[in-house]
């Protein structure tokens, strides 16, 4: 019988990490989209740092911190009674990190490809600039909130590296579907790993057709 | 009274670096910032509209401060009174034309004006339109009914009419001219289309280098090109002789013109050549228009 369990988990971790990385990102690539700051290359840097580098380095650094043998990792135990190292939250807080820059390159991309004169001309007839984030910028780049809603998503049902160094494999804590395709391939149980591994593979096929689809203007082509 | 004293470090297209201007409006007045691209004429409106922070000078709108570099005031452009048309229209494209006019209302106060500017902008039939799916003069009127849900008494206009073609150009002008007088606007327009200015406004104010060299009614900026004699081009489109005569038809601003000419030896006329064609002083007669 076939355990739901990683699966299960590993959509929860996407689940909540994309939810929250949505309202990380907006303030985030608005101004990086806008402002002029000579800090802007150096946060936007770090921000893509992910992309590139192993994800091991990211689980290895969030490891050291959030080990209670470090001031870090200590402080947030006694004083927030959080345990970062092996358990959900740490995975979601390392997820946050490795997801940002698909989350925040898309909607940064959005804002900077609006005309500047749609955000003046509702500046001119008196919308604060929350009203104008509302109602005249996040409406028209949706494309946009939906590529990086789906890309964060995706990224982090794939994510493998930062959860075997800082989550290892308990299972219905940390040990998502990735990490157990791992296992089974490890104990030699292939059939399993593929069980695993196909539904993956279908899951995020049908997720990244929905983007282009939607994005693409198909959807709408043919709903009519 | 609008009086304002503006200082800005720029690049010019000609060089210069610095804009520095002083201008007064009295109440009511239609005046054009008049120039070449690049001398800083947008740079000003933009300054007006506070979507641009000068580095010195002043703004004074009917005796209200909106920006004083001394006493360091600066209004945001939420809290000037102001109509701003811009190039691009800048409609909101995820709202109708309706809601693009709600949007621009106040919270709590009447519909009445959007009815009112529905009316006479003429977008009864689009209303329910999102902008995508009208025209370049369509969206411009949309843009003028919305910079005056507000009823402001400054209206901004940076080349509105410059993305369209000439016959929607006249009819934004007729536009222009109504709500200036019927809203009783001050109107600042930023233009370098002569037949735009001599049509729109009282006065130019010249704009080189981000400097101002001539105040003057428009009629004397350009009566060395245009009031002298009345001059446009012209097609042929068919060409017969008629005893010793040359008969031309032409085509001339969507009319047909028909032409007799003397026939010149060293001259030849084709089918389908551009022509220019002058209208004297003395042969001009101007009738009342039914």
């Amino acid at each position: 019988m076939m355990d739901w369990q990683p699966l299960i988990l590993t959509f929860r971790l996407a689940f909540v990490t994309t939810i929250l990385l949505f309202i990380i990102a907006i303030p985030l690539a608005y101004w990086l989209a806008y402002a002029k700051n000579r800090a802007k290359p150096v946060i936007e840097t770090l921000i893509s740092m992910p992309l590139v580098l192993p994800p091991t380095v990211l689980g290895f650094y969030l490891l050291l911190a959030f080990s209670p043998n470090n001031a870090f990792g200590q402080w947030l135990d006694t004083s927030l009674g959080l345990r970062l190292v092996f358990s959900f939250e740490g995975l979601v807080i390392g997820s946050l990190l490795y997801s940002l820059p698909f989350m925040v390159h898309p909607i940064q991309s959005g804002f900077a490809n609006l005309s500047p004169s749609l955000k003046e001309a509702a500046y001119i007839l008196g919308k604060s600039r929350w009203v104008t984030l509302r109602r005249v910028l996040l409406p028209n780049i949706r494309p946009s909130l939906l590529t990086g809603i789906v890309l964060s998503f995706a990224h982090t049902i794939g994510e493998f590296g930062v959860v075997l160094m800082i989550g290892g494999n308990i299972p219905g804590q940390t040990k998502v579907a990735s990490i157990t395709i791992y296992d089974e391939v490890e104990s030699l149980n292939y059939a399993a790993a593929n069980t695993y591994s196909l539904i993956l593979f279908v899951i995020t096929f049908c997720i990244l057709l929905l983007v282009y689809l939607v994005n693409g203007g198909h959807v709408k082509s043919y709903w009519k | 009274m609008i009086e304002f004293r503006l200082e800005k470090r720029l690049n010019f297209a000609e060089g210069g670096r610095k804009l520095d201007v002083e201008i007064q409006l009295r109440k009511g007045q239609f005046v054009t910032l008049y120039g070449k691209s690049g001398a800083g004429k947008t740079s000003i409106l933009r300054m007006l509209a506070g979507l641009l922070r000068p580095d010195g000078g002043t703004i004074m709108v009917e005796g209200q401060q909106w920006y004083n570099h001394d006493n360091n005031i600066f209004l945001s452009p939420q809290k000037r009174q102001l109509g701003f048309l811009f190039q691009d229209y800048a409609l909101f494209p995820n709202m109708s034309v309706r809601e693009n006019l709600l949007f621009a209302l106040p919270k709590g106060q009447s519909e009445a004006i959007i009815a009112e500017l529905i009316d006479l902008m003429e977008l009864g039939e689009l209303q329910k339109r999102r902008p995508n799916r009208l025209s370049g003069g369509q969206q411009q009127r949309v843009a003028l009914a919305r910079a005056l849900v507000q009823k402001p008494p400054l209206l901004l206009l940076d080349e509105p009419l410059s993305a369209l073609d000439q016959e929607m150009r006249r009819k934004l002008q007729d536009y222009l001219l109504e709500i200036h007088q019927k809203y009783g606007l001050t109107t600042i327009l930023v233009s370098h289309e002569p037949n735009e200015i001599l049509r729109l406004s009282d006065t130019v104010f010249v704009i080189e280098q981000g400097r101002l060299v001539n105040t003057c009614p428009p009629r004397d900026l350009f009566s060395e090109t245009g009031t002298q004699s009345f001059s446009c081009t012209g097609k042929i489109i068919s060409l017969s002789e008629v005893g010793g005569q040359v008969k031309v038809e032409l085509l001339i601003q969507g009319q047909v013109v028909l032409h007799l000419m003397e026939k010149e030896k060293n001259r030849e006329w084709n089918v389908g050549q551009e022509v220019q064609v002058e209208l004297d002083f003395s042969s001009l007669r101007v009738k009342k228009s039914s």
